[in-house]
């Protein structure tokens, strides 16, 4: 074993092949004619007998200790049913679920102290949400302010009054630690060159248009709660939200709704369940409460990475980059509710496409006044991507070379994979010298070039970005495990699991026990089971399954979603093909392995006119059991379960030399923007957008463009105008769409051409890679490139995001300054 | 609050309600009539997954008290399909993958309805312009836009 780990035996069953019938095709969604005619169930359009509805009074403070609460006059409204203060909630549940180790308490409403603004101070049931939200003003709550730490920096030094959380010690450094790999301080001594650069990422969310809701209702006879909500990992981790409700896990059934998009934000939802639940406990009748949408912008779970980044890329003159080193400080807002998965995320890819010697991460995770940090679309990957190619961009610079160029010289070889990276992840194939050769052929470089000299004499800015980034996907548990300080949760298995049942008449029906969060997870399933038992998809249908019912799955976050899944339905497909055959062997007195499933029947081989359909073999399955062999494989019936296991993992190393294979289905992708830039206005135009991704064997290319396409127009609201900023005195001055801006049909590019290199997984069934983030975390260091390029005549460095008209103006402003 | 009582058709029915009048037509909607096509996202007005047709025209209910629409016609997403199943924007909005997670997609639907009716085949630069208040964060916009373009020549027939 090496000091960077082993590569397990791939465990493949299905390789990739030209003649595949359904993997492959832009089949039509299986999930859009419900959603289309108004009739997909969301979760605020579940409806329950006498069911109450919830809202929430929120903290205005950012910092303060709450000295008094009256709920008298709030509770005396007519139709209000319960006023729950924190020390009402204390009572009848524990804090949140957490995966920070050692945990950052949080309570589902404010105990003695307000930690930011929006934090849920007090919450309301009533008979309508009308009356809810009067009852809530009518709740007298006396303050007296703290400090308020809004700044990440200076949080590393607070102490006293601007410690959030007292209880675990007097600073607001939640978690500190160095961790190397390689040679670092060898290879840094061995440079001919260190960039260095301090960068700024700023606080930005998924914000789907659907807001975070929950139905819950609690069964007193059976002492057992029922919540339907629009979150993802319940059937990996929901029990944990019955420990907080202070139940036993087989007295909570989660069942999961349509999601209106997630983007992450709707991972492990855990505060609306909870609260949902204490009300409809409290009050005897089932509750709901659906987050408007500043109960979402100032406490949801998807505030994402906000660092700042010092980092230090080491070179040789000749090109070869050797070592990374960042010290990061992430702003993780009031609470730690994923602890720094984030960076343990961002250390599966964070030397790039690159040939990269060593790396070493120094990360301070600070507790701050802001709303806790959540998951949004590259967990923090993307931040890693911007930094190490705005660092390759600077080399480049600082060599005098061409930055495409450059990044061609350090690329890992096609011929090298699978690769380790010095972190321990494996890269598990790719060819990235193709993704970038067909970006060019797309984006017509040396059109824009051109275009690009010609407006230069006419004193009009275009420029052109490249960048080449990696698109992990297929996340495991052991993600977690390196950074935390005490031993935290060790899990090492991240499943996903399916059940398939072919009915008595030959159709077929497929319970998936992960949700719908926006994706396509219907018609993914029902391609691969089409594939697999050579029927037509219009003949499988396709449910959710709840907790009750719910096999070990982990749900579709980390772009998990059709990797696993495609593994699964491959695992219960092979079992029903193998009894399909044995009782067609059977009947038809033939040798299995004379026997061939083909066009939905099991035919003899060579013998077309011997055969039985699925549905007959079905119809036998299910009502012939005399006419089968007495044997315990033949019960009747035609189904199968199976829970597919990550397809490549490693433990971390016990002494922390790596951390074992954990993210390993790597994508790729090339972006290249040409923008122009009004140099009096500041505003950005795309003149055109390339983009190609490599996600190993397409399952569906058109679904797959549609995130390419939406993932990248959200990198270019990060990029560009999206943050959930914070004045000094902590208040959220973006808490609306109004200010939050989110990117219109006018911001998106009118067209991003997308095009594909398929470099299959060869540990993945047919080598299938997820694709569900990598727009987002290709756009912005393209973006960013593309504009300092365009700024190049002025001298503009671009460090930080985003980059909204008045931020670029007076990047302008003091470029013109210094010249002047 | 003093109640009021108001007359409108929905989906081309009678309605006749006692309301509170700072009800939202959105929420009368959705939790009156039961007709939860009609999707709220902003709260705001900046996003049009609650738009519907007012008197033909396209409106954000989020923006409109019940009390306001005495004597007015309104159709949600669920009445703009016929007896024969979708309408040929909804279709267009399937064979164009216009949506992933559909939670904008009724308002924009809505949208492009309006958008087919009051343009003879639409250019892409008139379906961006008039797309102006709808939100997507799924998308990209790109297969909307598709999508409306081909209902529209759909709906031409």
């Amino acid at each position: 074993m090496s000091d960077r780990g082993h590569i397990p035996e791939s465990r493949q069953r299905e390789a990739p092949r030209a003649d595949l019938k359904w993997i492959g095709r832009s089949m039509k969604r299986v999930e859009d004619p419900r959603l289309l005619v108004g009739k997909g169930i969301y979760t605020d359009d579940v409806n329950l007998p006498e069911m109450a509805h919830a809202a929430v009074l929120r903290s205005p403070h950012a910092h303060a200790r709450i000295v008094s609460i009256d709920v008298s006059r709030a509770a005396a409204l007519p139709g209000v049913l319960c006023v729950m203060t924190g020390a009402d909630a204390a009572k009848v549940c524990d804090p949140l679920p957490t995966w920070a180790s050692p945990p950052v308490l949080q309570p589902v409403i404010a105990d003695d102290r307000v930690r930011h603004v929006g934090e849920a101070v007090a919450a309301v049931a009533a008979e309508d949400r009308y009356i809810a939200e009067d009852a809530c003003e009518l709740i007298e709550v006396e303050y007296e302010p703290l400090p308020p730490v809004v700044d990440p920096e200076e949080a590393l030094t607070s102490t006293g009054d601007a410690v959030l959380h007292p209880e675990r010690g007097d600073t607001n450094i939640a978690l500190e630690r160095t961790l190397s790999f390689g040679p670092v301080e060898e290879d840094f001594a061995a440079a001919d060159l260190v960039i260095e650069r301090r960068f700024r990422w700023p606080r930005s969310g998924g914000q789907p248009l659907e807001t975070v809701g929950a139905v819950a209702s609690f069964d007193e006879g059976a002492g057992r709660f029922t919540i339907q909500c629009n979150t993802s990992m319940y059937n990996y981790c929901g029990w944990m939200i019955a420990s907080t409700l202070r139940v036993a896990p087989h007295k909570l059934n989660i069942v999961p709704t349509l999601a209106g998009g997630s983007f992450g934000s709707k991972m492990f939802v855990h505060k609306v369940p909870v609260l949902a639940a204490v009300l409809a406990r409290a009050v005897g009748r089932p509750v709901k409460f659906m987050e408007d949408r500043i109960d979402n912008t100032t406490s949801c779970d998807n505030h994402a990475s906000d660092r700042v980044y010092y980092a230090k890329l080491a070179l040789k003159r000749d090109g070869t980059l050797l070592s990374l080193k960042t010290r990061i400080i992430d702003d993780y807002g009031a609470f730690l509710q994923f602890g720094v998965g984030q960076h343990g995320n961002a250390l599966s890819q964070c030397v790039g496409p690159y040939r990269i010697n060593s790396v070493e991460v120094d990360l301070a995770a600070v507790l701050t006044n802001k709303c806790q940090q959540g998951a949004y679309r590259g967990f923090g990957s993307e931040v890693a991507n911007f930094v190490i190619e705005r660092l390759v961009d600077a080399a480049a610079d600082e060599l005098g070379v061409d930055r495409i160029a450059l990044r061609r010289q350090n690329f890992i070889r096609p011929d090298q994979f699978p690769y380790l990276i010095p972190t321990g992840n494996m890269y598990d194939s790719g060819n990235y010298q193709a993704v970038l050769d067909e970006t060019l052929k797309l984006a017509d470089l040396e059109h824009w070039r051109a275009q690009q000299t010609e407006a230069r004499k006419a004193g009009r800015y275009i420029g052109i970005g490249v960048a080449t980034c990696q698109e992990r996907s297929v996340f495991s548990a052991t993600e977690f495990w390196m950074w935390n300080l005490e031993q935290g949760v060790e899990w090492t298995s991240s499943p996903d699991g399916v059940s398939v049942k072919i009915d008595p008449t030959g159709k077929a029906f497929v319970t998936l026990h992960s949700p719908f969060w926006g994706n396509s997870p219907e018609t993914v399933a029902a391609q691969v089971l089409a594939e697999q038992l050579t029927i037509d998809p219009a003949d499988i249908e396709i449910t959710y399954s709840d907790t009750d019912q719910g096999l070990n799955s982990t749900g579709p976050g980390g772009s998990r979603f059709t990797v696993m899944v495609t593994g699964a339905i491959v695992g219960a497909a092979s079992q029903i093909r193998e009894k399909m055959l044995r009782i067609a062997a059977h009947l038809m007195e033939a040798d299995v392995r004379d026997l061939a499933l083909e066009d939905g029947a099991v035919h003899v081989k060579g013998v077309p006119d011997m055969k039985m359909s699925i549905a007959e073999l079905a119809d036998k399955a299910h009502y012939y059991r005399l006419s089968m062999p007495d044997d315990l494989d033949l019960t009747s019936g035609l189904d199968a379960t199976y829970v597919y296991d990550h397809p490549v993992t490693t433990l971390p190393d016990p002494d922390e030399r790596h951390m074992g294979i954990f993210y390993p289905i790597m994508g790729h992708s090339c972006h290249i923007p040409v923008v122009e830039v009004d140099v009096e206005t500041g505003q950005v135009h795309f003149l055109h957008y390339a983009a190609v991704h490599d996600c190993g064997t397409m399952v569906n290319p058109m679904t797959l463009e549609g995130h390419i396409r939406g993932g990248t127009v959200n990198g270019i609201g990060t990029a560009l105008f999206e943050e959930f900023a914070y004045d000094e005195a902590g208040q959220l001055t973006t808490a609306l769409w109004t200010d939050y801006l989110i990117p219109t049909i006018k911001e998106a590019p009118a067209d991003i051409v997308v095009g594909h290199v398929e470099t299959p997984s060869p540990f993945t069934e047919y080598g299938v890679k997820g694709g569900g983030e990598g727009g987002r975390m290709g756009g912005p260091p393209a973006i960013a490139a593309a504009i300092e390029d365009a700024l190049k005549p002025l001298g503009v460095t671009i460090d930080s995001l985003p980059l909204p008209p008045s931020r670029l103006r007076a990047l302008i402003r003091k470029a013109q300054g210094r010249a002047a | 609050m003093a109640q009021v009582s108001v007359s409108f058709t929905v989906n081309g029915r009678e309605v006749t309600a006692t309301v509170d009048p700072r009800t939202l037509l959105v929420h009368f909607l959705r939790e009156e009539l039961k007709l939860t096509g009609t999707h709220v996202g902003c709260d705001t007005s900046q996003c049009g997954a609650c738009t519907v047709h007012l008197d033909g025209r396209p409106a954000k209910s989020c923006a409109l008290l019940a009390v306001q629409l005495e004597g007015c016609a309104i159709t949600t997403i669920e009445g703009v399909a016929g007896a024969d199943g979708m309408h040929p924007m909804q279709s267009a909005f399937k064979e164009h993958h216009g949506l992933q997670c559909g939670f904008c997609t009724p308002g924009m639907v809505m949208m492009g309805i309006d958008i087919a009716s009051r343009h003879d085949a639409p250019s892409e630069e008139t379906i961006r312009s008039e797309l102006e208040g709808n939100l997507c964060r799924c998308t990209g916009y790109h297969n909307i836009v598709r999508s409306i373009a081909a209902g529209a020549q759909s709906m031409r027939g």
